[in-house]
């Protein structure tokens, strides 16, 4: 079983989102999601400075067998991407929920929040 | 689900994560397909390879058949045991399949083609050997186990009955040998040394344990593609099919010209081809900005028009993107290939990448 911490929302294609104190949220993909492509090999980052709107792919993560794209759950400008995973695309992996974030976004509508699964509802569409 | 090879049960009791591969239930990797590419290239790995297809041919005039056949020449094989490999072509030059083919005694031949062709392949082979007095005998009853790495013979050597190992270790690169009811060939699609042996369906599951325990690492499909692509070995259906000849697939030194009236099937329109001038090569790709060459990604040279990647991947022992690509004959030494809308940089070398472990480029 994949692990889904209970503190985090999610979306149905696989990415979760953190809360922060600023108003930020930090967004990765799942341990499901690191899991089914297998090693990664390659993640490209959104640019700082962009907007994203939710649903937007905005990031691409690549295995050694595929690109996936990497949608934004929410609308906002990216104000940080880990630039560590540039070296060590293997970090989302090893630490889908911690190192391996992707990008933090600035909410500009922060009630798009509540649209997002919960922890047992993103771990039903799994078992589908 | 798709077809299954005798070792499926084996491949899901070990936790590998199956996918669809032509049709067939494989397994993609048994948790990660770098470790996995690593253990070949530093050790010892095996593969299932059950889905390809195994084909005798034998009669007064399989060698006659084979010559018509194949644009290699099975005449050159004068030792029994020897393989060799090479291309059926159609009649306009396009590559049907690529194959080994074993020469195992007068009259008496081995084939080994790709599973997603084997349909084809077949029809092909009973229509073309018609005016052959030949037998064209499909082996399903057999599986095959690969065998790749420094240390692969060694280690599978234990697992042989003991009788058969020293014969197994004396085999010469591109050689094989019938043993009792084993078939182990000196060949492979690593760039690694290693073994491919044939082994009766019912028998296959206890070899693969046997291999296991030897400490022989089970991998999947997905670090087979790694491992051939670093050595610079063509994927049937992403690098060629009948739309391409073996001139612009960089597999001219497959094709045998002489002797000059061997007339095999595609002889006439490679000749062609070879008098009018190949337009299109086939080149290695060394990515050198940072992301990944997958297949039919835009190749843009300087001056000479557009090319494609045909296969790409990232390569682990290189820790950077390679691929294989075909380009118009007068491409430079660099091009840029086009990723997600943005032009790389990818430097063109001769594969391959790597062979034996070290790195070639």
């Amino acid at each position: 079983m994949s692990d889904v911490p209970g503190d985090l929302k999610y979306t149905k294609s696989h990415e979760w989102v953190r809360e922060e104190e600023d108003g930020s949220v930090l967004v990765g993909i799942t341990d499901h999601a690191q899991s089914a492509l297998g090693d990664l090999v390659f993640v490209e980052p959104p640019e700082e400075g962009s907007e994203v709107a939710a649903g937007d792919a905005c990031a691409v993560v690549e295995s050694v067998k595929a690109a996936s794209d990497v949608y934004s759950p929410v609308t906002g400008e990216v104000t940080e991407a880990n630039d560590a995973l540039s070296d060590s695309p293997e970090l989302v992996n090893q630490d889908p929920y911690g190192d391996g974030w992707i990008m933090r976004i600035q909410l500009s509508n922060p009630s798009e929040l509540d649209e997002l699964l919960d922890a047992a509802s993103y771990e039903a569409t799994l078992e589908d | 689900m798709g077809k299954t090879t005798a070792l499926h049960d084996v491949h899901v009791e070990s936790g590998a994560r199956m996918v669809d591969f032509g049709g067939w239930d494989m397994p993609v990797h048994y948790g990660s397909q770098i470790e996995e590419h690593h253990a070949v290239r530093s050790d010892a790995g095996m593969f299932d390879v059950s889905h390809m297809t195994v084909v005798d041919v034998r009669g007064s005039r399989a060698r006659d058949f084979l010559q018509r056949l194949l644009a290699n020449d099975v005449g050159k094989l004068l030792s029994p045991g020897k393989a060799l490999y090479g291309c059926m072509l159609n009649e306009d030059g396009g590559i049907i399949d690529d194959l080994i083919t074993y020469f195992l005694g007068d009259g008496d031949y081995r084939m080994v083609v790709n599973a997603a062709t084997r349909d084809k392949d077949l029809a092909w082979l009973k229509d073309r050997s018609a005016a052959f007095d030949v037998e064209i005998r499909e082996r399903p009853d057999l599986s095959m186990i690969a065998v790749q790495g420094p240390n692969a013979r060694e280690k599978a050597s234990a697992c042989l009955p003991e009788a058969q190992r020293e014969t197994a270790l004396s085999l010469q690169p591109f050689f094989a040998v019938r043993l009792g009811d084993l078939f182990v060939a000196r060949t492979g699609y690593t760039g690694e040394d290693g073994w491919e042996i044939i082994v009766p369906s019912d028998g296959a599951a206890e070899l693969w344990r046997a291999l296991d325990s030897a400490g022989v690492r089970p991998c999947g499909l997905g670090a087979r593609d790694t491992l051939r692509l670093e050595a610079g070995m063509n994927l049937y259906g992403s690098d060629m099919d009948e739309t391409t000849t073996p001139l612009e697939s960089g597999l001219g030194w497959t094709v045998a010209w002489d002797p000059t009236d061997r007339d095999f099937i595609g002889r006439r329109a490679l000749e062609a081809q070879r008098a009018e001038g190949v337009p299109r090569k086939f080149v290695g790709l060394l990515l050198e900005d940072r992301g990944v060459l997958r297949a039919h990604q835009r190749v843009i040279t300087e001056d000479h028009g557009d090319g494609e990647v045909t296969s790409g991947t990232f390569s682990p022992t290189l820790n950077r993107s390679i691929g294989l690509a075909r380009v118009p004959a007068g491409a430079g030494s660099t091009v840029e290939v086009e990723i997600r809308g943005k032009r790389l940089t990818a430097r063109v070398v001769r594969p391959p990448f790597v062979r034996h472990g070290k790195a070639r480029v």
